[in-house]
């Protein structure tokens, strides 16, 4: 066979190991991230901001290989700037959603990129579209991705309502990263915000050591108090 | 068919695959020399700092023991590489080339996102191939910028980095002393430590510091800042004292070769 194995090809390479997520609401969508980068078992850059701006009210979560989602991005943002000037209106979500996908199908070999497209736009007004791996395109009124949110699908479906507001929302998304970075080892660090409306769009940020917290377990060895003292240290003999 | 057609274009990465299944069934590969190194950047009040130590290794041999990883890009924008030595040296020195064409063309002074941008699309149309992890800096119109690029074309914007072997070395003294605004000196001696962290506890780097300063007026390289592994005088001499050896017969000539010219011509030969 002629094929190229990508996974051996891309060994070393830069990953977002991610928690991303998206959800529509009346009037706007909230997109939020983690913000952890790793090469392997290192932190390449633990404040990344995975939100990435293609459109004045279109954003993208991005999920999977560093350099392929960059790459990506970075086109359908020059498409998008060529599609403005030529038509004279900005782009919908559909028709960024549409670009992302026909990239992501069409190189579906050579790409391992996850992306959730989210914005707003006149004809539609919010809206969220996600992208997995092979190339789908899907509309859903809420969207998780990264290898976190294989964690917390159970945990969106038993909460998620329609009909929120803006805040319900912002927390419903908080929460959920909290948990997926919590359970998940290449999420982490900080969780990064953007609530897009027709008025603009306005960047949120929770520091990692100010993030919902749950239950996080109690100790069930037996307390040094009832064991009594612990037993004398003896020096290590050292010549 | 629609699937083979699209198969042909773009670059071919066939003969890459060839090579690991020849290099899995025994077949020796040339070895490329890397630069296991430290480099490392960070911000400071009024421009950026970049630092690199100096050794080059080809496997377990160092092959330079001072060679420069600093590379000059633009006036304002330098460029370390770590990697390999062959791929950091010319894809800087093509995009520094470039730059100096699109600053001829545009009139203006470059941006490090230029820089940044050309780097990134380069390396990620090899694909990985082409092997080069850099610390890219500069100043510009829109203020001071630091990025790393990795091998694979993916960019990150911080305002303190380190790469290559002896990056985590660095960045355990980058995230214990870093803070924002530091001074110039500040900046330059934070950035001295860092290396010597990598020199001293990276296997892959060693011998000296190099630092560069770039600031909005002038860029200052400064070359070996800090020497710390000096070859000092040996304690001893281990040469043999002079008669240690006996000897038998003396028998002494003459090595100089005597030689007659003629000259052939009537004019010597023009050579101005």
């Amino acid at each position: 066979m002629n094929t190229v194995d990508v996974q051996q090809l891309k060994s070393g390479e830069v990953n977002l190991g991610t928690s991303i997520m998206a959800v529509q609401f009346e009037g706007g969508v909230v997109v939020g991230a983690d913000s952890r980068t790793t090469t392997g078992s290192y932190i390449a850059n633990r404040v990344t901001d995975k939100l990435t701006y293609v459109h004045d009210r279109i954003y993208c979560c991005r999920s999977g290989s560093a350099a392929d989602t960059q790459a990506v991005a970075d086109i359908v943002h020059y498409y998008l700037q060529t599609f403005t000037q030529f038509i004279g209106r900005p782009p919908t979500v559909h028709i960024a959603a549409e670009t992302f996908q026909q990239l992501c199908y069409e190189n579906k070999d050579a790409l391992s990129a996850g992306i959730i497209v989210a914005g707003w736009d006149k004809e539609n007004g919010p809206s969220v579209y996600n992208i997995p791996l092979g190339g789908g395109l899907f509309r859903q009124p809420w969207a998780i991705g990264g290898s976190g949110s294989t964690y917390v699908y159970g945990y969106c479906d038993a909460t998620y309502r329609d009909g929120w507001g803006r805040d319900e929302t912002i927390e419903f998304v908080k929460n959920t990263l909290a948990l997926a970075m919590s359970r998940d080892g290449s999420s982490g660090g900080v969780i990064r915000m953007a609530v897009i409306t027709e008025d603009g769009v306005e960047r949120l940020f929770v520091p990692g050591n100010e993030l919902p917290k749950f239950w996080e377990g109690h100790e069930v060895l037996p307390t040094v108090a009832s064991v009594g003292p612990p037993p004398p240290v003896v020096p290590m003999v050292v010549e | 068919m629609a699937v083979a057609a699209a198969a042909q274009t773009g670059f071919d990465f066939s003969s890459a695959s060839r090579n690991a299944y020849l290099a899995e069934r025994g077949v020796k590969l040339p070895n490329a020399t890397s630069t296991g190194t430290t480099i490392v950047g960070c911000l400071f009040q009024d421009g950026i700092v970049l630092g690199a130590d100096t050794r080059a290794t080809a496997g377990p041999i160092v092959a330079d023991k001072n060679c420069e990883k600093i590379h000059y890009v633009t006036e304002s924008i330098r460029c370390c590489g770590a990697g390999t030595a062959a791929d950091t040296e010319f894809v800087t020195a093509l995009i520094s080339s470039n730059m100096e064409l699109h600053a001829l063309s545009t009139g203006r002074k470059p941006r490090v996102v230029t820089a940044m941008t050309m780097l990134k699309q380069h390396l990620f149309r090899y694909q990985g191939h082409v092997g080069a992890a850099l610390v890219l800096g500069g100043v510009d119109s829109t203020g001071a910028h630091l990025f790393t690029i990795h091998p694979h074309g993916s960019t990150d914007k911080l305002p303190y980095v380190t790469m290559g072997s002896g990056s985590l070395a660095a960045m355990a003294v980058f995230e214990s002393k870093w803070q924002p605004n530091l001074s110039r000196q500040a900046a330059i001696d934070l950035v001295a430590e860092a290396i010597a962290a990598g020199i001293f506890n990276d296997l892959g780097s060693g011998s000296n510091i190099d630092v560069c300063v770039i600031a909005p007026e002038k860029t200052d390289m400064l070359r070996n800042y800090i020497m710390p592994n000096e070859r000092v005088q040996k304690e001893k001499t281990y040469g043999f004292r002079r008669g240690t050896t006996a000897w038998t017969a003396e028998k002494i000539r003459s090595l100089i070769i005597n030689e007659e010219v003629t000259q052939v011509g009537n004019e010597a030969m023009d050579t101005s």
